[in-house]
């Protein structure tokens, strides 16, 4: 017996995308924010119709991929879909300016205020 | 709409409109350390669970054969948040400290602010690669001991037992408390303060 799902769920995902792997950029991080443009509108892919939907108000990657049951990374080319036809914003982490450097203390002191305010 | 995707929005609690930009901090540590429980601790989210997929070796994959040849690795991380503020939130993630899912650090976790080492006394080895990776990747961390009562062991043991450098932040903690797991993500965000201010030698 297999686990469930285990071999339909490929075949699923490679619909979802249309076939693709792969998001052709790598624009989106776990916590980018994405906010919708536009309504979701009958006709649209249900995948791109949730997302819209859910995107009302600013929702990170992870969360859209949580909700949607989804892997991020094919999340992220759905996501590259809606936003290359303008049906969605990005709000980007500011990015590190190298990988191993560290964040701004301006940053970190506003993280400490809100934490200990917990 | 179909009621599917407005039933789920209804559990969803959304994110202020004005929220501009998230951070991350990651939690670290072996299979039943309490990582999960302390994302719920003082996440204002019932933790959710997502998951990764990565291909052999990631190589790019552009045709179907090799995703039906279920060469992919799949790896599962919880995930909750905190609203730091009107424009901030911050999400903290759970990993699991196994071999495979360094892997896919980069991709995930690429950008964090810093990681909390969760362990378990009785089960200390299962933190020594995790430590390894992070140090390898430059990333930041402190650990915090998840109290599960049994033997009592000093900091200091702790710290030689993990071979950690003198530096780097070791706390006693009860992640089923929020003030506790509060107290480890403030140590941690202090620590990364005095790192970026240069007070403190870089690990």
């Amino acid at each position: 017996m297999s686990r469930p799902g285990r071999d339909d769920s490929p075949d699923r995902l490679y619909t979802v995308t249309g076939g693709r792997s792969r998001a052709n950029s790598t624009a989106f991080d776990l916590v980018t924010l994405v906010v919708s443009e536009f309504d979701p509108a009958p006709g649209m892919q249900s995948e791109h119709r949730a997302i819209l939907a859910m995107c009302r108000r600013p929702t990170a990657v992870v969360e859209i991929a949580a909700e949607l049951r989804l892997p991020v990374s094919i999340v992220k080319i759905l996501l590259s879909d809606l936003l290359a036809a303008g049906r969605v914003t990005a709000r980007h982490p500011q990015p590190l300016p190298t990988a191993s450097s560290l964040p701004d203390p301006l940053v970190l002191e506003q993280v400490l205020v809100g934490l200990r305010n917990l | 709409m179909d009621s599917a995707i407005s039933d789920s929005a209804a559990d969803r609690t959304p994110l202020l409109s004005t929220t501009t930009s998230a951070l991350k901090i990651v939690v670290v540590g072996g299979f039943g350390v309490g990582k999960t429980t302390m994302v719920r601790s003082v996440s204002e989210i019932r933790p959710l669970n997502t998951e990764e997929t990565m291909t052999q070796a990631g190589q790019d994959v552009d045709d179907n054969s090799a995703v039906r040849s279920k060469t992919a690795t799949t790896v599962a991380f919880d995930f909750g948040r905190i609203s730091l503020n009107a424009e901030t939130v911050l999400y903290l993630f759970g990993a699991p400290g196994q071999e495979r899912f360094w892997f896919l650090w980069d991709r995930l976790f690429a950008g964090t602010l810093g990681a909390v080492v969760l362990v378990d006394i009785r089960r200390l080895a299962d933190s020594w690669y995790a430590i390894d990776r992070l140090e390898q990747h430059g990333t930041p961390f402190i650990v915090a001991r998840n109290d599960f009562g049994g033997p009592k062991h000093s900091l200091d043991q702790i710290r030689d037992a993990l071979d950690l450098a003198p530096q780097v932040p070791l706390i006693e903690c009860d992640v089923r408390e929020r003030e506790s797991s509060k107290h480890v993500l403030i140590t941690l965000v202090q620590y990364l303060y005095t790192l970026s201010t240069g007070d403190a030698q870089r690990p």
